[in-house]
């Protein structure tokens, strides 16, 4: 009886993703806003700071797949060429389409008809955290809870690779990890799909050009990239349903 | 601020070492170097007098040698005993502490792999993070087989690296006899970045990057803990304001991870409307912290000389409204979760690790005081705000599941009032102060009370100021022996249950 009047107080959590429109607390740094006509040449203040050299000047680019979202940047610039913004919509499927030079980003399209059809309505994802610090996981984890509710997309992360339809992919991948990541991704069956989730899995963020980071084989092809340090959960479910092409 | 360590240290001509406050430095020099079997002494001689080893790294040495430095922390008197003993500049031997202080088996295990010093007398002296059938083994090493257990009806399970939940990689040896566990090996390294490594070839704006990496669920405690060291080493001070804010940052994360862990062994028992509801109150914290630094996990709240984010006064109401909103609805699940037999049942008398156990391993965090082993930073090497306003350590004895769930609940109780009592008092001042350049040729040690335990990080400088050393010693690394032993004489299926009781990081070991 006290469970069920706890269920009552508990009330329904589940928020309206993806129906509604969301906005994340002002201070959250979402998608910067670069704009390469207010930087000035030779002004390197941005880049100097970037913990990860993910800014790159004259003309100004920002890499998603490097970036830490740190206020470094935005606190550095004078002249207010990039600016953080609480947008939390950022997955892409090229890394190309991570870097940011001014124009509209290219967010992710769906998989296309032939894998819609297969995996639309039922993704069954595996995850490998490849020296991923526990924080990527975690926000991974997250969108399992009530508030996000990944389940009710069709969308479930399962013990097996054998059982799953494609592996999402944490952290910087150390020499350890470099033979179970391989080892689990010939495990899933065809036809499967990558996703590289976080900076560290896309760049190496802050561990990049460590010894032992030698980052996604190359012959693991990536569909979905999700930048962030660690992305989001909103972020997270934004790019899995985009590739499913479910977010409208 | 010049004379921060004069004064403060008082080499005790008893016992030769050299002794500093939490977040402080002393030059080099001063650090007392003595020959191998002295040091020896000395190190189980303070550690047979209550000192426990808080830290082991490698300083570069005066003459182009290497130096073993030992940092033991004095708990009772709020001090560390620093002490040192010169290494040739290859290899090098000594006997293992090992043999009388079980303590120190993970780091002589980390100091034989990492820069080849042969410990005699250590009983299990394999690397902890090498993987010799990646990289091939050492010359003349062995390939360093798992333990086994032989006999009628014995059997080996082995779990891992890539486990079956959304977590970070490790690999499990059971030896069981049925259903019960006679023995569990944890063999950890996959998650090894190199983090040590990186931070002393890394620019200032990376290294923090880096701290708050080194476990990504405890941002906060690293990143305080490297702040603090080169805060130390410079002989800044932090602003008052910037100490509290900072402090408030660290209790957040405690509580998220605290309410997520409670919710987590819920799951783990089968009372899904514990895990749900818990689950969702971990991310009130979270978002809490996203509130006033734009990060759930509190990146980019530090900066070293105090913090990049104010909780200013037209924020306070909010913000203490989605506090109290919080600890309401915890305080109703914590009410039905302790009141559930199905619960209680299984929680009750798992995983047990006595008092004198936890204290020869070393270990510490929530999981030592579950033991009775009344340790925490906060209390015993106070560091900012907390030197004004301390957390008494939670206290239980029991020493299973049960133990460590109650003291996470008195955690967050105490959590909750402390970040309560800090918002509604923010003394007022500057965010950030100026920090100096690093002194050159000094030793520092940082420690903060992370919510998995003790965090240390160790730094010492060059001639020229810029970083030669940096060591960094995750609560996991003294714990993970812990949750070994903790399954002895269990099921195998309470793995789990045990596990999720401690909730050790993998990347936090494997650095």
């Amino acid at each position: 009886m006290k469970r069920l009047l706890e269920r009552l107080r508990q009330g329904y959590r589940t928020i309206p993703f993806p129906d509604a429109s969301l906005e994340l607390p002002p201070r959250f740094r979402g998608r910067p806003v670069v704009d390469p006509l207010k930087c000035r040449t030779g002004c390197r203040l941005c880049a100097d700071v970037c913990p990860t050299g993910a800014i790159k000047t004259d003309p100004l680019r920002l890499d998603l797949g490097a970036c830490l979202f740190c206020p470094a940047c935005t606190s550095a610039c004078q002249d207010g060429a990039i600016l953080s913004t609480p947008e939390f919509r950022l997955a892409t499927r090229t890394r190309a389409d991570l870097v940011l030079d001014g124009h509209q980003q290219r967010l992710a399209t769906d998989l296309g008809k032939k894998l819609k059809r297969l995996l639309g309505r039922s993704l069954k994802l595996r995850q490998v955290s490849a020296g991923g610090c526990n924080g990527c996981e975690a926000d991974l984890n997250v969108t399992g809870i009530v508030v996000f509710d990944l389940g009710r997309f069709g969308i479930q992360f399962v013990a097996s690779p054998r059982h799953a339809d494609g592996i999402v992919i944490t952290g910087p991948v150390p020499t350890n990890m470099q033979l179970a990541l391989r080892e689990t991704w010939a495990a899933v069956p065809e036809p499967k799909i990558a996703i590289a989730l976080g900076a560290c899995a896309t760049s190496g963020g802050p561990f990049a050009g460590g010894e032992p980071c030698l980052g996604i084989p190359a012959d693991i092809p990536i569909d979905l990239y999700v930048p962030g340090c660690p992305p989001h959960p909103l972020t997270i479910l934004d790019g899995l349903l985009r590739l499913l092409g479910r977010n409208r | 601020m010049a004379d921060l360590d004069s004064g403060k240290t008082e080499p005790l001509p008893t016992d030769g070492l050299c002794r500093i406050g939490n977040g402080k430095a002393i030059p080099l020099q001063r650090l007392p170097v003595l020959e191998a079997a002295g040091f020896h002494r000395a190190v189980v001689a303070a550690c047979t007098s209550g000192a426990r080893l808080a830290a082991m790294a490698v300083l570069p040495g005066r003459a182009g040698e290497r130096t073993l430095l030992a940092v033991l922390a004095e708990d009772a008197h709020a001090h560390l005993a620093l002490v040192g003993t010169d290494l040739p500049a290859v290899g090098g031997e000594l006997a293992a502490l090992t043999a009388e202080l079980p303590q120190a088996q993970a780091f002589e295990r980390e100091l034989a792999e990492q820069h080849g010093i042969c410990f005699a007398g250590h009983p299990w002296c394999k690397p902890l993070r090498r993987h010799a059938d990646l990289e091939g083994p050492a010359v003349g090493e062995d390939p360093h087989p798992f333990y086994r257990v032989e006999g009628a009806g014995i059997h080996e399970v082995a779990v891992g690296p890539v486990h079956a939940g959304i977590i970070e990689p490790g690999h499990f040896r059971f030896q069981c006899h049925g259903e019960t566990v006679l023995h569990l090996e944890i063999q950890l390294g996959y998650q090894h970045r190199g983090a040590e490594a990186l931070m002393l070839r890394s620019r200032p704006e990376r290294r923090l990057a880096i701290a708050e990496c080194v476990a990504g669920d405890t941002s906060i405690g690293h990143g305080l803990a490297y702040c603090a060291v080169l805060e130390a080493l410079a002989g800044a001070e932090v602003p008052a304001r910037a100490d509290e804010l900072r402090a408030i940052a660290l209790e957040l994360e405690r509580l998220a991870n605290h309410v997520g862990d409670l919710g987590a062994l819920c799951n783990d028992v089968g009372y899904l409307p514990g895990a749900s509801w818990l689950g969702r109150l971990r991310g009130e914290f979270l978002n809490l912290s996203l509130e006033i630094c734009g990060s759930r996990f509190g990146h980019g709240m530090l900066i070293a000389g105090g913090v990049r984010f104010d909780l200013a006064h037209e924020l306070q109401p909010g913000f203490l409204h989605r506090l109290g909103t919080a600890e309401a609805d915890l305080e109703h699940i914590l009410d039905l979760v302790f009141g559930s037999p199905a619960v209680t049942s299984r929680f009750e008398g798992t995983g047990v690790i006595g008092r004198e156990l936890a204290e020869a391993i070393g270990m510490v965090g929530p999981a030592a005081r579950a033991s009775g082993c009344a340790r925490d930073v906060r209390h015993d090497h106070r560091f900012g705000a907390y030197r004004s306003f301390p957390i008494e350590p939670a206290s239980a004895s029991s020493g299973g599941v049960m133990a460590r769930a109650q003291i996470r609940v008195q955690e967050c109780r105490a959590s909750l009032a402390f970040v309560r009592a800090r918002v509604l008092d923010l003394t007022a001042g500057a965010l950030v102060a100026p920090l100096p350049p690093a002194r050159p040729n000094h030793l520092a040690v940082a420690m903060t009370e992370g919510w998995r335990g003790e965090i240390v990080h160790v730094a010492a400088t060059g001639s020229d100021g810029t970083l030669r050393a940096y060591k960094i010693v995750d609560p996991s690394f003294h714990n993970w022996l812990g949750l070994a032993l903790a399954l002895r004489g269990n099921q195998i299926s309470d793995f789990p249950l045990c596990n999720k009781s401690f909730n050790l990081s993998y990347a936090g070991h494997d650095l």
